[in-house]
């Protein structure tokens, strides 16, 4: 097997806060490769969002690795080289505060392209105008500014400053929850096109499981800074082991009867996600889990693969 | 919708405010005055060392509308060219003190909890601890006493305000995402602290540079006033009340009416400051 665009070892990230260790990644591990999407989905306090952050350098790894084409990346972005950061670029969830309210859309857009060697004024123009075009904004927008874009349009312009410097990897980070729903898709629809032409490799982190259907083709779920399943994105949706994952697909809410039989059996949730500073023994599921066992509270399970590429970490499923 | 200039939109939103009319007014005239001193003055040679005892502590009347002093110097005309030093003195101090407080707020603020944000914080405290004027006061009286030296004493004691302005905007702007996403992109530290964080704080910043005017000014005429500013023969507001209050009450004038005069200038640019002030916050609205 050739070596994956990104690989993440058993990364742990704690915060050590006044109250306490927060313990928000603890020993996740997955790959991801060249025009993949691999989905990330929690729900808050999942620590899906700060996996991500410690991918793309604005946390440090408290142990673990991130490997970026087999190369050793686990340090903050302060440290990675120019090249680097040219490869990885991220799309942030608020569109309203990820572009500066002081600044043109232009010289957003600019900015990417001078810092990373394409500062040809000449071309610059037109480079802009290329960026603006891939993401059907209309070449006026230049001189616009963002208070003056809605929120989509402004998130379109986010997705091109990301693309500007022609990265291989890109973390979007909840890209589409702030947006209108009509909005949303016309987002997505855009990305999977983008993705298709570039080849790009997406890490996108959500927690609306329902999208990550259509554009993820695998799926990892996170519950408490661990991956609880992780399969490819049809097996994850018809054959889903975890008893967590089982509860959240049960309760994507449905329209028609159709759908609703495509679910597997209905699992009335309970509780909520505990915090991570006071974490459960055992499975950390175990407290909100209908099929627990003894076991479940004394011991953690390990990630096994219970059918080629699918994993899953629960003490009831064994291979 | 009429469709408005850039200019005429800010007038309008400016201008819904009558007292930042007013305060803008205030400073328009004062700096025309003095701008244009030598030919707008009735007696421009009475501002420097002129003598007519003849004349001597005549009480307002046509001719002299503000009174003369006791070297029979015409009052308005000393006060039309001591507006220049007022405003020479709030120009020069916050070309100062505007550049410097606010790199330094920067720097701290966007390197937060580092050395330098610990060393810049807490040498700003030091500054903020001491008594504003008791220290210009020290500083004048150990370097010679006059305008230049007025200037500096005045411009080492205000800088800490626009790091401390400064500082709290940059923590929390260096925590959006824009700034984020500039870091991400490998922009270099000059472009996130200039071009990203800096502009966000224009409004502020310029809001407080116009209400610092007037204080500044102040300040300036409590050093004047015990004869730390501008030295005669060259008229100051504050040197020209102080030598007015000896003859109180019986010659009034010549206390009185430079006083209102520090008070028009503090005024007119707490005025326009508040109406700027407004501006801004309309336009984030």
């Amino acid at each position: 097997m050739s070596i994956p665009l990104l690989e993440v070892q058993d990364l742990h990230k704690f915060f050590f806060t006044t109250r306490g260790v927060v313990k928000a990644v603890q020993g996740v591990s997955f790959t991801l490769s060249a025009q993949e999407t691999l989905g990330l989905v929690g729900e808050s306090g999942s620590g899906k969002s700060t996996v991500a952050y410690t991918v793309m350098g604005m946390y440090s790894p408290t142990g673990g690795k991130i490997l970026f084409r087999g190369q050793d990346i686990s340090v903050s972005h302060e440290r990675r080289p120019l090249s680097l950061k040219k490869e990885l670029q991220i799309v942030f969830q608020d569109p309203g505060s990820s572009l500066n309210p002081r600044r043109s859309i232009g010289d957003i857009l600019a900015l990417p392209l001078s810092i990373h060697g394409k500062n040809n004024p000449g071309t610059m123009k037109e480079r802009i105008e290329e960026l603006l075009q891939m993401v059907e904004l209309p070449p006026e927008y230049v001189s616009k500014y963002p208070r003056s874009l809605g929120g989509g349009e402004k998130q379109m312009v986010a997705i091109a400053r990301a693309l500007a410097v022609e990265p291989s990897l890109v973390v979007l980070d909840e890209p589409t929850s702030a947006l209108d729903v009509s909005v949303q898709a016309k987002i997505i629809n855009m990305l999977v096109e983008i993705q298709k032409k570039r080849g790009l490799g997406y890490l996108f982190i959500t927690h609306d499981l329902s999208l990550m259907r259509n554009i993820a083709h695998r799926v990892a779920i996170m519950y408490l800074g661990r991956i609880m399943e992780l399969a490819p994105s049809r097996v994850f949706f018809e054959k889903p082991l975890h008893p967590y994952t089982r509860m959240l697909i049960s309760s994507i809410p449905v329209v028609s009867e159709q759908e609703e039989k495509l679910k597997p059996q209905k699992i009335i949730p309970r509780g909520e996600i505990p915090s991570p500073v006071n974490l459960p023994s055992g499975c950390v599921f175990h407290p909100r889990c209908i099929e627990r066992e003894e076991l479940c509270s004394q011991k953690e399970p390990e990630m096994i693969e219970a059918e080629p590429g699918h994993w899953v970490k629960c003490h009831l499923i064994r291979t | 919708m009429k469709k408005r200039t850039v200019w005429g939109k800010w007038w309008y939103k400016f201008s819904r405010n009558p007292l930042s009319v007013v305060g803008l007014c205030m400073v328009c005239a004062i700096v025309f005055v003095a701008l244009f001193a030598p030919w707008v003055a009735p007696y421009p040679e009475h501002a420097g060392p002129y003598v007519n005892y003849g004349e001597a502590n005549q009480p307002p009347s046509l001719p002299h509308p503000f009174g003369t002093d006791a070297f029979g110097r015409d009052i308005l005309s000393r006060v039309f060219f001591a507006f220049r030093s007022s405003l020479l003195m709030g120009m020069v101090v916050l070309a100062i003190v505007v550049p410097v407080g606010v790199t330094l707020g920067l720097v701290a603020g966007y390197f937060k909890e580092s050395w330098l944000d610990i060393l810049i914080m807490r040498i700003t405290d030091i500054f903020l601890s001491v008594p504003p004027l008791i220290l210009a006061l020290a500083i004048t009286s150990v370097l010679k006493p006059n305008l230049t030296n007025a200037m500096i004493a005045v411009s080492v004691m205000w800088w800490p305000w626009y790091t401390r302005l400064v500082y709290g905007m940059a923590t929390s702007l260096r925590n959006e995402y824009f700034v984020q996403s500039a870091e991400l992109l490998g922009a270099s530290k000059f472009h996130i602290l200039f071009r990203e964080i800096l502009p966000n704080c224009v409004s502020t910043i310029l809001t407080k540079m116009t209400l610092d005017m007037g204080w500044v000014i102040l300040i300036g005429a409590a050093l004047s006033f015990v004869g730390l500013g501008e030295q005669p023969p060259k008229p100051a507001l504050g040197t020209m009340v102080s030598d007015g209050a000896r003859y109180l009450p019986e010659y009034w004038w010549m206390a009185v009416f430079p006083g209102l005069a520090i008070m028009l200038i503090v005024l007119g640019f707490n005025l326009l400051g508040d109406g700027i002030g407004d501006l801004f916050s309309l336009e984030e609205a």
